[in-house]
């Protein structure tokens, strides 16, 4: 096998491609007190991503998205909501900075408080650094995410992952 | 891969042309490459980059100032290439041939001088709803700017332009319209004499957006009647960085110049400048000398294959193309209409067009996903994006059985 179809196979694996048809936490949820919109100027992908946030303890109690994507962008904005489901904003931000780097260059160093389970998300999602092109695929729902924990009044509405490329 | 040995025409020898682009012969992921993203940009033929070189190692420098003979040359090369872009469009005079950096350019320079002298409040400038955003955006620009009011004309769902929907759009207040020739993101050709006629009735003027018709039909703007032509170097094989705008002497001498600088004045006083007569007061500045002269190069290639021909062939390969993907039941293709260039827009049922296209290239197959620069017309079909390969002269039926095995790949993983 050439390394190309390598490194295919290790972007859409089957936890990707699982993730990718039948996304999970895709609703906009009553209740939700933030939300913002990533959009990929690249090929025009638009997704939403709705928190509800903790009145007093920043606990992300509920996250979820909607729209359309590639299967990279979806399979991530579905996991994303698995693995930020019940943690702090500040825990959000700092995930989100591991998968970043993950993504776009060769030495990151995980949380110390991620579970065996997300580690293995991120690494699936991981893959698009063999596809630098796409990375802003991967980082797309986190870019929104990321937006919409911002506090009302710093807030963008809407953001792009256009910057996002492994160097 | 199976060879359909005959669907392969024999009277156009695209083998032979091959071997005249250097890019074409090189392994992409292992796999030799399959180049279907010629409407992006195409790949250059030899012939060209060695008049790039040529120019560059002997007859290389600034041109209309030097007295000495370098100088003249370089001018006489780059004056010959306008001649030669003047023959291949059938222009009148090659006073009508106007340089730009590309197509974009030429669009907003008629935009920008053309537009804010002659339009005003009100004014309705049409287009239709396929055109790339080089063919919106200027206007939009006019339409805050001077609140000129912008008529997209309605398409059909597969993608054709009818004459009838034109007429619907124009009215009395329509000052320009403003349309592609060959739709970028679909392969539409549309009915333009219909649309100039029916405009010539009216005494609208037209701009025809050639960039994608340029490469795959013979042009012949007198024929067309059309007012302005426009169109890029870099899609017609030809170096990046130049465009041109063809338009009619009497209109480019009522306008007045996009940019101002050197080259383009006849008397620079303090009191008061006078411009040169087109192209002159359009081309300010040290303009791309180099690759004006690849422009020039790369028609005389094509010229001598001959558009008739090229369109011809090209047809054949969209048709087998077209009935080849057909064949495949997750795959619909997106834009039908009964006259097309050699362009296949398509969607699949599970997998988007980024995945596709990573996939192909996994194969060695170049194509474009994405809107195509074309946001209003994908809203319009109801699709985010498509895929889309587009052909040239030098790709092969056995290219076209490439893009369906890597198709089939895509398949494989998606379902
Ligand atoms: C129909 C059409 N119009 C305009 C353009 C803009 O051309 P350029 O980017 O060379 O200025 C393109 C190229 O993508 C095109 O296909």
């Amino acid at each position: 096998m050439s390394s190309n179809a390598a490194e295919l196979r290790d972007l859409y694996q089957e936890l990707i491609l699982d993730h990718g048809r039948t996304p999970r936490n895709r609703r906009k949820p009553a209740d939700a007190n933030r939300e913002a919109l990533g959009h990929n100027p690249m090929c025009g992908d638009k997704m939403t991503i709705y928190l509800k946030l903790g009145e007093h303890d920043g606990l992300i109690e509920d996250v979820a998205f909607e729209g359309q994507g590639c299967a990279i962008s979806t399979a991530s904005a579905s996991m994303m909501t698995e693995i930020l489901k019940g943690k702090t904003a500040a825990q959000a931000q700092e995930i989100f900075d591991y998968f970043h780097t993950l993504c776009t260059t060769d030495d990151a160093t995980p949380p110390k408080d991620l579970n065996e389970d997300d580690l293995d998300r991120l690494d699936a999602l991981s893959g698009v650094r063999q596809f630098p092109i796409r990375v802003k695929c991967a980082t797309l729902a986190w870019h929104a995410m990321q937006a919409a924990l911002c506090p009302a009044g710093m807030r963008q509405n809407e953001v792009n992952s256009e910057s996002d490329e492994r160097t | 891969m199976t060879l359909f040995a005959c669907a392969t025409p024999k009277s156009f020898d695209a083998e032979k042309y091959r071997t005249d682009f250097p890019a074409l012969h090189q392994n992409i992921n292992g796999v030799p490459l399959v180049f279907l993203d010629n409407a992006a940009s195409a790949q250059k033929p030899r012939q060209v980059l060695e008049t790039l070189t040529r120019l560059y190692s002997n007859n290389y420098a600034n041109i209309h100032r030097g007295v000495y003979t370098l100088s003249q040359r370089a001018t006489d090369a780059f004056e010959r290439a306008r001649e030669t872009v003047r023959r291949f469009i059938n222009a009148k005079s090659s006073d009508e041939i106007v340089f730009t950096r590309g197509a974009t350019e030429s669009i907003n320079l008629v935009a920008h001088s053309w537009g804010r002298t002659f339009l005003k409040n009100g004014d309705e400038v049409v287009i239709t709803e396929l055109e790339h955003h080089a063919n919106i955006v200027p206007w939009q620009m006019l339409e805050k700017e001077i609140g000129i009011v912008l008529k997209p004309v309605r398409i059909e769902d597969n993608g054709d332009v009818k004459i009838e929907s034109v007429k619907a759009a124009i009215s009395q207040h329509t000052k320009l319209i403003s349309v592609a020739h060959v739709s970028n993101a679909l392969g539409t050709i549309l009915p333009v004499e219909a649309i100039i006629a029916e405009a010539k009735s009216k005494n609208i003027p037209v701009l025809l957006d050639g960039c994608q018709a340029i490469s795959h039909l013979p042009v012949d703007v007198q024929a067309l009647g059309c007012d302005f032509y426009v169109f890029s170097s870099h899609k017609l094989y030809g170096p990046t960085g130049v465009g041109v705008l063809w338009g009619k002497k009497e209109i480019l001498n009522k306008m007045p110049p996009y940019q101002t600088g050197g080259d383009m004045i006849e008397v620079v006083s303090f009191k008061g400048t006078t411009f040169k007569n087109a192209p002159g007061r359009f081309e300010a500045g040290t303009p791309a000398i180099a690759e004006v002269v690849g422009l020039g190069s790369a028609i005389e290639y094509v010229s001598t294959i001959g558009l008739s021909r090229i369109a011809e062939y090209e047809n054949e390969l969209l048709e087998y193309a077209t009935s080849q993907l057909s064949k495949i039941n997750s795959l619909r293709i997106i834009g039908t209409a009964p006259n097309k260039a050699s362009i296949i827009s398509f969607v699949m049922e599970n997998a988007h067009p980024h995945d596709i296209g990573t996939i192909l290239d996994g194969s060695g197959i170049a194509v474009r996903a994405g809107h195509h620069c074309a946001q209003p017309l994908m809203d319009r079909l109801g699709v985010p994006a498509t895929t889309r390969a587009s052909f040239a002269f030098y790709n092969t039926f056995a290219e076209v059985d490439a893009l369906v095995a890597g198709i089939k790949k895509v398949q494989e993983i998606f379902g």
